[in-house]
């Protein structure tokens, strides 16, 4: 059973008359602990795509299976619980809570989650340590890097161990170094935890860190690919 | 999401906006202080005028002419002229009325009172030679007049220390001559200061025989009030209902209603003063209470602009795993504690005025006012303040959760 399936996805936006299809006829699936990037020009649809696989938004026609189980089989409820045990989020904006510490913004998903207050610290101090920023825990987002900010998010979508991590534009908001760091993290993350990451971005080369390339233009998948020369870590210090 | 999470999430986002928060608790911490002032100084009205009444002794009936005041309108009823001497000879009669151990009539009246030098304005009070021992007041100089004195309507007086005080200065009053009304009586004896004893500041007061004040003084054949005491504390409202009977008898009166007179026990005088005085302490409450809501939008509005900042906040937290109860908890738990706060430094703060203002009544006004921080109020209060928190916080938690996690995250 692929962990996620969908299956001939629709999106369409109605406004005051105006009816704009965002996505057309949706088909793939992606097996657990699969590193794929959604590609695309901006407005292609891609962002619509990663909030339908994130719970965040529902389609208008189609199927998607999330582990066997389309969205219409969760309540309210469990859409949120499913949101915070096993999907992670990292976002362009990086969406860190402002004036309250790195630690505390980490910490926040087991807010929601049913672990007890006595792991949570030592849960948090893992996670920070995984994107080596343990010297900044104490630190507001505001004394922050967009680099080492866009590393305090990756640690807080790992802190609940999630089936799956979404990163929409991780690279968006950074230079091509710190973008580069925080893709060797991601990636490296993929290797030692095999996560699911599904990546969107609209850079061929931020692209090209996954295992598989698919390709969407006008609301349709273009193109569906593996990748024969990924990026790593070890070219990064080749050059 | 527990509790306690969401407690410590919503101190938090308080904490963020410490200023702001401060300042949009004011009308909770105001109205919760007016509440505390307005409860404690009602209820220190009320005992002040309780510890007056129950001066005059468990024991004691006052008669007056008049039906029982129902209201402003029926007030102008109380100054007929029903009691007079007869219905004072049927009283006294052990066969209408059983256990009556004394009464005196009563005519009372301001008026200007003149020694060789001062002129003053004061009650003139006029009794029988009882009325010493009703109220309990011994002249410490001279005599109290006598029933001889009564019955001759002989212009004799007794002052209180301040008339004393004010028409004589230091020297000697004893056996000097005051003029009331241009009619000339002689001192007999002084009372000692003893403040207010029932319906009487006996320091400010002449007490003169009731036939001469009603004949040479007022120029009536009736009287003011008669008041009566019975022998014993628990034989008080029998003797109030045999007087009520005997009364109605001499009156002719055939039925309550057409009652010319009222017959007031210790017992109904303080279940009336504390009728008006908590229906006047309810008014004023309620006045209070407007600024409470009054607050309570500025609460709304706060939490309204608060969400609005936060959208993006709110958008991340749905991201992560926070459902629409974990959203709604977390607003409407910081509107709460907002405005229990508020109450908490608005307690302490009318506590404080009360205080004050209690102080200055029994240091400076030397009136006999006690302190009081009444415990109910101050649950009152706090009950008051969260239950506003939780009325006008419920409308932006409301919004809070409801908003769109896609759209909250690409909120700018």
């Amino acid at each position: 059973m692929p962990f996620i399936e969908v299956k001939n996805l629709e999106k369409i936006y109605r406004s005051d008359n105006v009816v704009t299809p965002a996505l057309r006829n949706i088909s793939f699936t992606i097996n657990q602990g699969e590193f794929v990037a959604i590609m695309g020009p901006s407005g292609s649809g891609k962002s619509t795509l990663l909030h339908i696989l994130g719970f965040l938004d529902r389609q208008t026609t189609g199927e998607y299976r999330f582990n066997g189980k389309t969205i219409d089989d969760y309540s309210k409820e469990e859409i949120a619980h499913t949101r915070n045990k096993r999907m992670g989020f990292i976002f362009q904006a990086f969406n860190l809570l402002p004036r309250t510490t790195v630690f505390e913004n980490i910490k926040l998903p087991l807010l929601y989650s049913d672990i007890k207050k006595s792991q949570r610290d030592e849960l948090a101090l893992k996670a920070i340590e995984s994107v080596n920023l343990s010297h900044r825990i104490n630190h507001e987002p505001s004394q922050l890097s967009g680099g080492e900010k866009q590393r305090v998010a990756i640690a807080r979508a790992l802190i609940n161990k999630p089936d799956v991590i979404f990163a929409d534009e991780p690279t968006g908001n950074l230079d091509s170094k710190s973008g580069q760091m925080v893709m060797e993290i991601i990636q490296r993350l993929h290797e030692e935890n095999s996560h699911t990451i599904i990546l969107i971005t609209h850079e061929t080369y931020t692209a090209e860190y996954a295992q598989r390339i698919i390709k969407i233009f006008d609301g349709k998948v273009e193109s569906d690919t593996k990748v024969n020369h990924r990026h790593t870590a070890r070219d990064h210090f080749r050059k | 999401m527990t509790f306690q999470d969401s407690f410590i999430t919503a101190l938090g986002g308080l904490q963020i906006n410490k200023s702001r928060s401060v300042l949009t608790i004011l009308g909770i911490v105001i109205g919760v202080a007016a509440i505390i002032t307005v409860m404690s100084m009602g209820q220190g009205a009320e005992n002040l005028i309780l510890n007056q009444v129950r001066g005059l002794g468990p024991q004691t009936i006052i008669i007056e002419p008049g039906r029982e005041p129902q209201g402003p309108s029926s007030f102008t009823e109380i100054f007929t002229d029903s009691l007079k001497q007869k219905d004072v000879d049927a009283l006294l009669k052990p066969s209408n009325v059983q256990g009556l151990k004394k009464l005196t009539p009563m005519v009372i009246q301001v008026a200007p009172v003149t020694s060789e030098n001062e002129t003053i304005r004061t009650s003139i009070v006029g009794a029988s030679e009882l009325l010493v021992k009703i109220l309990d007041i011994y002249p410490n100089q001279g005599v109290f007049f006598a029933d001889e004195d009564v019955r001759q309507k002989a212009n004799v007086a007794v002052i209180g220390l301040e008339v004393k005080r004010k028409l004589f200065g230091h020297s000697d009053a004893l056996g000097e001559k005051i003029k009331i009304k241009d009619k000339t009586f002689h001192i007999v004896g002084i009372l000692p200061s003893k403040g207010q004893v029932a319906l009487f500041n006996v320091d400010d007061m002449v007490v003169v025989p009731y036939t001469t004040a009603q004949q040479y003084l007022v120029g009536i054949n009736y009287f003011n009030a008669i008041i009566a005491q019975a022998e014993t504390e628990d034989i008080v409202s029998r003797v109030a209902r045999d007087i009520e009977l005997t009364l109605r008898e001499t009156h002719g009166i055939d039925s309550p209603e057409k009652d010319d007179f009222h017959v007031m026990t210790q017992i109904d005088a303080i279940e009336r003063i504390q009728v008006i005085t908590t229906i006047l302490t309810l008014f004023l409450i309620s006045v209070a209470a407007i600024s409470l809501i009054v607050g309570g939008v500025g609460i709304m509005n706060i939490m309204l602009v608060s969400v609005t900042e936060r959208t993006r906040e709110i958008g991340l937290r749905k991201a992560i795993g926070a459902t629409e109860k974990d959203i709604m908890a977390q607003f409407l738990l910081e509107a709460v504690i907002l405005t229990a706060l508020g109450g908490i430094i608005g307690i302490v703060f009318g506590a404080s005025l009360s205080f004050l203002v209690s102080l200055i009544l029994s240091r400076i006004i030397a009136l006999e006012w006690e302190f009081i921080f009444s415990v109910f109020a101050a649950i009152l209060g706090l009950g008051v303040a969260g239950l506003v928190g939780l009325v006008f916080g419920f409308y932006p938690a409301r919004q809070a959760s409801f908003k769109n996690p896609i759209e909250a995250l690409s909120y700018e």
